[in-house]
């Protein structure tokens, strides 16, 4: 994350339903927990080569029910090792979101229609919004619970525990 | 005002009366992780600085997913479950126990009106005997397993009232996918989903348990079932905790209430590669298929068994076909073997394969090769779901997949009733 805790990156650009079978195949998850290893097979049979293409900073774009599928939590994991900074969709199936938040990968609810693959788009968690800098228009971000920030501030669950002691709602 | 299944069950797990929409840190009941989840759950217990588990008598690992272990990294990770799992003291179901989902009923863990989570999607399957049960991730069970809590947003529910009753060759596989292909993928993201109506009443415990399984694929957090005399004398035969039943009151609050009359369904398929891209089976008899699956979370039960059996009985599967079948437990397989059920199965050509998720997840049992088409019992078709992409799979009742089996093609099953 920049010093200002504005997100920037390209987008990268899927449709509706992508599961977590399309972002980590259930045939490497189960032989290693190597994430640097996993991250190679991100996204690997709906976009071959999107490892090598996403450069740190990327986002995913996607339309609705995100993650939908297996509870595995190394899907959000290969995504934020793969580089990317934030997932953008319309909507995220619910353990994808929970397990997103709990791994400190950015997981943003929005409109995210009118965004093009190769967009250069900026995002600030903080006050809420996303630029798209190659269209010029700015959308509002349904916010987060103040517990899900939190959160995302301390990178992940675990730190947030290890920090507080438990959970502060 | 009422409440629903839900919002009762976590208002006693809270200790105060809670509501749809409120963001909560309940005392969960039970735990579970499987053999894909729990290693990494047991890596963020450590980080977390997890010495002991709150208690071991609430926490179980399950090797099912890949079960005997096909490759080193897996046996490493396996031996890694077992160390853990001795250290603590906490139930461990070994290869060859079977699929956690059927396993934690079956082994009396959870019981109606508890608060489960397990690392695994299809805990949804618990509600069919009144648990609210949700997967999460590694983290939260390593959360969980630490402090014996965790947090949940109280869910909205969506009430489904299913009436009539099942024409012969019809079963719960069948109203899950109709439910699966109305509703849509996510048609019920972030909801609970309560199930009621005679169509529901009617049916067996077990074949509930199909229902409750798949109410993740509409996107549902949990999907909730009353606990009617069925389904205590079914837990009281299993579990030696005391049951807490939670009804719905008759003015709760829902989302929205859908009623469906099931009386005309007829069986149903779900085509490549979306589980809610169902049509009714005559719309797609003749498909040629290369590999049948009986087996999963979804339908390895010894009911399942039953019905593939009966199709089966004095037929073969065509020479076309690998018939591949996957005991959902030890126990399932055992009752299978005294009944003649395994016998006969074996003997209809199928390959019988260790008890647990077979090949639902492509990781060893049956990976199908470029090209080939799939009819399972499990609950996915995700593309590339049974390790390979450029392969297809359709879902179906146990009795459409054996009939399918037989003729070596998408077959009605009430052709062979
Ligand atoms: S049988 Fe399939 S769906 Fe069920 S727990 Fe195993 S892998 Fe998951």
């Amino acid at each position: 994350m920049a010093g200002n805790g504005i997100l920037r990156g390209r987008a990268h650009v899927f449709g509706d339903d992508v599961n977590t079978d399309y972002i980590i195949s259930g045939k490497y998850k189960f032989r290693t927990l190597d994430v640097e290893e996993l991250a190679r097979h991100c996204m690997e049979d709906v976009d071959p080569g999107f490892s090598e293409r996403v450069r740190p900073g990327d986002f995913i774009v996607a339309g609705g029910n995100f993650g939908c599928g297996s509870s595995r939590e190394q899907a959000p994991l290969v995504i934020k090792h793969a580089g990317v900074s934030a997932v953008l969709a319309r909507s995220f199936a619910r353990i994808f979101f929970r397990n997103a938040i709990n791994k400190g990968l950015p997981a943003v609810e929005c409109d995210t229609s009118g965004i093009r693959a190769g967009d250069e788009l900026e995002v600030d968690l903080a006050r809420g919004k996303v630029k798209n800098v190659t269209r010029g228009y700015t959308l509002e971000i349904v916010p987060l619970p103040a517990v899900m920030m939190d959160i995302l501030a301390e990178g992940g669950l675990t730190d947030y525990l290890r920090k507080h002691g438990g959970f502060k709602l | 005002m009422g409440m629903t299944i839900a919002e009762k069950i976590f208002s006693r797990h809270c200790g105060r009366p809670v509501r749809a929409g409120e963001l909560v840190v309940a005392e969960v009941d039970f735990m579970m992780g499987q053999d894909g989840t729990s290693p990494l759950a047991i890596q963020a217990f450590r980080e977390l600085g997890g010495e002991r588990v709150c208690d071991a008598a609430r926490v179980a690992m399950v090797i099912d997913h890949s079960a005997p272990s096909p490759l080193e990294g897996v046996s490493n990770l396996h031996a890694m479950m077992r160390e853990f799992a001795g250290e603590q003291g906490l139930f461990l179901y070994d290869v060859g126990w079977g699929v956690c989902h059927c396993l934690l009923p079956e082994q009396g863990h959870v019981v109606p009106g508890d608060l489960v989570i397990g690392a695994d999607s299809h805990t949804t399957t618990y509600g069919a005997i009144n648990v609210f049960s949700t997967g999460v991730g590694s983290t939260d069970l390593a959360a969980a397993m630490l402090s014996g809590k965790l947090w949940f947003k109280v869910p909205e529910t969506l009430r489904l009232e299913l009436r009539g009753t099942l024409a012969p060759g019809v079963y719960s596989k069948d109203i899950a996918l109709f439910l699966a292909g109305e509703l849509t993928a996510d048609g019920a993201t972030y909801l609970a989903v309560e199930y009621g109506g005679e169509a529901i009443s009617s049916l067996s415990v077990e074949a509930r348990f199909t229902i409750a399984n798949m109410a993740v694929e509409m996107g549902a957090k949990a999907g909730l079932m009353q606990a009617d005399e069925k389904v205590l004398q079914w837990v009281s035969r299993r579990a030696a905790r005391r049951p807490a039943p939670a009804d719905p009151d008759p003015d709760a609050s829902y989302r929205g209430v859908l009623e469906y009359d099931l009386g005309g369904l007829t069986p149903q398929v779900a085509l490549p590669h979306r589980v809610d891209n169902v049509k009714p089976v005559e719309e797609v008899e003749g498909t040629p298929i290369q590999e049948a699956v009986i087996g999963t979370c979804t339908n390895g039960r010894l009911e399942d068994l039953e019905e593939a059996a009966r199709i089966l009985a004095g037929r073969r599967a065509s020479p076309e076909v690998r018939l591949i079948v996957a005991p959902a437990s030890r126990q399932v397989l055992m009752e299978a073997m005294e009944k003649g059920i395994a016998q006969r199965l074996v003997e209809a050509g199928a390959a019988l394969v260790t008890p647990g998720c077979g090949p639902c997840v492509g990781t060893h049992n049956g990976v199908p090769a470029d090209g080939e088409a799939v009819i399972s019992t499990a609950n996915r078709n995700f593309k590339g779901r049974m390790g390979n992409a450029n392969a297809h799979i359709y879902l179906a009742s146990p009795a459409t997949v054996a009939a399918s089996a037989v003729a070596g093609k998408i077959t009605d099953p009430r052709r062979m009733l």
